[in-house]
């Protein structure tokens, strides 16, 4: 098995004795088809017992490990260190304050996703001798896509609205919304389109496109957002030039 | 028992004016946004052309005339240049905005785009026709 030199350039920050943020320089061996959280949990293991990052399942099911890779946010468990060369920068998410060293604090995210609703509102509730909700594969297809959403937050540091526009709901919590609004057992659209369908909702998106381009799990949420911007246009003209059509 | 933690957070600011610098796709999207500039210019154009137009014969011809200056020219070029890329990648993003399932399946996302340029390739043809080109 080969092994090869990796160089780590990984930003630091201790809130109880930095004033700010810098670089700190880390040479470890590892082996070639190591992943830079390997190279992270070689550090932390061999040279700096105080470096702090999340990380949890690797093999990009958590979501824990987004971080800024050569100034790309990526999953740490799924960026190969053969596909790099030279030193590699590892920073923490973009656009997120920054707890310690590449933790960074999400609970701006977490409020966001509680915000949209992301769970099945049923149409109407029934007792549990009535059976299941039950769907077709055509109506599971409509939103499955959505469902692969790890909340990995990549997105969010792609995103350059959220950069500038921190109310921005972004890109993951809308696509969550999203993929409820399209599931047939669900009855909550309403309640979700008071939050999404807003100018700090939808409205604040402008189609860069970089949350699907950076997204590890192809779930598109910049496909999501203009559907929800289509949806809510339609709602528009639905009730100010047919009101007739109100239930 | 435990030292109490310190928490001070560092927010990192984005740069307002160099943030579409960090990646290549970010300058790509700021040159769709540029592209409303050259489309909007050539739309007052048109508007100046319609004055002139309503100003007699003389006035419509001498208009003509200055947009074959080469400073006119030059703008037609990075105007079509602009409307274009504009239009194309505009087109290529449709199938992310409007999927259409048949069935279990969605279709592929070159229908949904190239239902999109036959449209415009189409009313294009209907607006030459119609202007007398053919």
């Amino acid at each position: 098995m080969s092994e090869r030199l990796v160089e780590l350039e990984v930003l630091r920050y201790n809130p109880e004795t930095d004033g700010e943020p810098h670089f700190q320089r880390y040479s470890v061996t590892c082996e070639d088809e190591c992943v830079v959280l390997d190279a992270l949990n070689h550090v932390k293991e061999t040279l700096d017992t105080t470096l702090s990052y999340r990380w949890s399942c690797h093999m990009a099911v958590c979501g824990s490990c987004g971080m800024m890779i050569n100034g790309e946010p990526k999953l740490a468990c799924k960026s190969f260190l053969r596909d790099y060369e030279g030193v590699i920068r590892v920073e923490p998410l973009a656009h997120f304050p920054i707890e310690r060293d590449l933790v960074t604090v999400i609970d701006d995210f977490m409020e966001k996703l509680a915000r949209v609703k992301p769970y099945l509102i049923p149409k109407r509730e029934k007792p549990v001798s009535e059976g299941e909700y039950r769907q077709t594969p055509a109506q599971l297809k409509k939103f499955k896509q959505y469902t692969m959403c790890i909340n990995c937050m990549l997105c969010y540091a792609a995103c350059p609205e959220y950069g500038l526009i921190p109310k921005f709901i972004g890109p993951a919590a809308i696509a969550l919304a999203h993929r409820y609004n399209q599931d047939s057992r669900d009855g909550g659209r309403d309640e979700r389109e008071e939050q999404i369908a807003t100018t700090e909702g939808v409205w604040e998106c402008s189609f860069v496109g970089a949350c699907s381009e950076v997204c590890p799990e192809h779930v598109d949420p910049a496909g999501a957002l203009q559907q929800v911007k289509i949806a809510s246009t339609v709602d528009w003209y639905k009730e100010h030039l047919m009101p007739w059509l109100k239930k | 028992m435990a030292q109490e933690v310190t928490r001070r957070p560092y927010l990192r600011e984005v740069p307002r004016a160099r943030w579409f610098f960090r990646h290549p796709r970010y300058l790509r999207y700021m040159a769709r946004e540029l592209s409303c500039v050259f489309i909007g210019a050539y739309t007052l154009l048109l508007v100046a052309g319609l004055k002139r137009l309503s100003e007699g014969q003389a006035a419509y011809e001498a208009f003509l005339d200055s947009l074959g200056a080469p400073a006119s020219v030059a703008f037609h070029v990075i105007a079509l240049g602009f409307a274009l890329y504009h239009s194309v990648t505009w087109f290529n993003l449709t199938p992310k905005a409007l999927p259409v399932q048949v069935g279990e399946d969605f279709l592929p996302a070159r229908v949904i785009a190239g239902a999109h340029y036959a449209a415009w390739a189409l009313l294009s043809a209907a607006i030459l026709f119609f202007a007398g080109a053919f």
